[in-house]
């Protein structure tokens, strides 16, 4: 095994998972908000934040899927090492982690039902670049509107009308992640 | 200052971590779809069904050591429940906790939402008996369940016509249902209907119902309005006297029996609240009299 494998889960879960989860509290609460996250170290491609996500939302309980790019052996085996999380495929997936591009298409996720709604993929969506600009946002836990740059608007916008069914997205860049749950409205920015 | 410590003989917070995860997984799909009831593996906790377990269990899985709790009970950090939770995580987290709510992070509360107002950064949780605001019109939970797919709410507006009709007014005063972002009925936990308005809110409101095992949640500026008839207009409601120990006309009232002669006072149900303006040098109707 490799030390990149073993290494890389938080020092002290316990107060590490209890901030990073707050980060994505208030991420998904007040969607378009940007939070710094620490912690957690994962083989490439995996960035500081979604390795975080992932040790903070993720365990044997959640079934993950790897889009192609994020689907590579030292991923695979630091997920069995720290997570073991079973790796399944997209319509099965609980969490799944990738490159935008890599997660479509996105119509193969589960996105609830009506007496379950919340039996909805959580997509980890790594961008190259996440700032409050772009896109227009809008709907609960915005005042008025906020900015995010999001990869693109037409998938957002379909996902919002199947409401209150769909999926929810957080968005991971570097140390700092955001969140879009399906009750944003999103419009070209 | 040095940090308060956890006794060491509990996890962070009590709950063990894939506790937590499953509590946190639901609270963020809570989160997404405001009002809507996720079911959770809620968990034995070290107190009985009815004294917060719910509650207890989403601020154990929210806190960090570097939140201030504060713990409220019918408005009052003083009664035994909150004194109780408080303690709790005094020793099992190691957080500090407060009574002011300006100065909190964290607010658990049994049946009031603080007079002051709530701001960003602020996460108030709710205990919650029953959830599931059509259950005493619909026991079964095959049939309710069915009843929020469907936005099927008009047997609750029959229970509020048949208030009218009988009562001449809509006769709930507490657990007054609510519509959030115009989709989900939702019960906000037995809080008086005078706090409804406050439902709206710039905090993060989260709401855990322990033995019956679910948790939901209204995001921040989030639309909620109080079910009611264009010519029986939804009324947030309270005492109508001022509070007799600091004087507030606004706040929301406790009437207490004081002899046996009929005698009564009210005061405000926040206790912050009231001593805050007391100190302010605000006074009531008894405030100078020794009203034990």
């Amino acid at each position: 095994m490799r030390d990149d494998v073993l290494s890389g889960g938080f020092a002290d879960t316990p107060v590490e998972a209890a901030r990073a989860f707050r980060a994505a509290l208030e991420a998904m609460a007040r969607p378009g908000s940007i939070h710094r996250v620490e912690g957690a170290r994962a083989p490439a491609p995996v960035s500081e934040a979604a390795a975080v996500l992932l040790l903070t939302l993720c365990d044997r309980e959640t079934p993950l899927y790897l889009a192609p790019g994020h689907d590579v052996a030292p991923v695979r085996d630091w997920v069995a090492f720290h997570i073991g999380a079973p790796l399944v495929g997209a319509s099965e997936a609980m969490f799944a982690l990738g490159g935008w591009q890599a997660l479509a298409p996105l119509d193969a996720y589960r996105i609830g039902t009506p007496d379950y709604p919340d039996r909805a993929v959580t997509l980890i969506a790594e961008l190259v670049n996440l700032a409050p600009e772009g896109a227009r946002l809008s709907g609960p836990g915005i005042r008025e509107t906020a900015r995010l740059s999001l990869p693109e608007v037409a998938a957002f916008q379909r996902n919002h009308h199947l409401f209150p069914l769909g999926w929810d997205a957080f968005f991971t860049c570097g140390d700092r992640l955001a969140a879009l749950p399906r009750t944003s409205v999103v419009e070209a920015g | 200052m040095t940090a308060m410590q956890h006794d060491p003989a509990y996890n962070f917070a009590y709950l063990d971590e894939q506790t937590k995860r499953m509590i946190r997984r639901a609270l963020l799909k809570a989160l997404a779809i405001p009002g809507y009831q996720v079911p959770f593996a809620s968990r034995e906790m070290p107190m009985p069904y009815g004294w917060g377990t719910g509650g207890v269990q989403v601020t154990a899985a929210c806190l960090t050591p570097e939140d201030r709790l504060k713990v409220i009970d019918q408005g009052a950090d003083d009664t035994t429940n909150a004194v109780s939770i408080r303690k709790f995580f005094e020793r099992t987290a190691g957080v500090e906790t407060t009574e002011h709510t300006t100065e909190s992070t964290i607010i658990q509360t049994r049946h009031r939402i603080p007079e002051a107002p709530l701001t960003e950064g602020q996460i108030l949780v709710y205990q919650v008996p029953i959830p599931e605001p059509l259950r005493f019109l619909e026991p079964r939970e095959t049939e309710t369940r069915k009843m929020h797919a469907l936005e099927e709410y008009g047997l609750m507006y029959v229970k509020l016509y048949e208030d009218i009709a009988h009562n001449g007014a809509i006769s709930t005063a507490y657990a007054y249902p609510v519509k959030v972002e115009g989709r989900y009925v939702m019960d906000p936990s037995p809080i008086p209907k005078f706090d409804n308005p406050r439902l709206e809110s710039a905090a993060i409101q989260l709401f855990g119902a322990g033995r019956e095992q679910r948790i939901y949640a209204v995001p921040p500026h989030t639309q909620v309005v109080s079910l009611d008839f264009e010519d029986h207009p939804f009324e947030a409601s309270k005492a109508d006297h001022d509070c007799d120990l600091c004087g507030c006309g606004t706040s929301y009232l406790d009437e207490v029996i004081v002899d046996d002669a009929g005698g009564r006072m009210f005061v405000c149900s926040d206790t912050d609240f009231c001593a805050g303006r007391r100190a302010e040098g605000h006074s009531g109707r008894l405030s100078g009299e020794d009203a034990a």
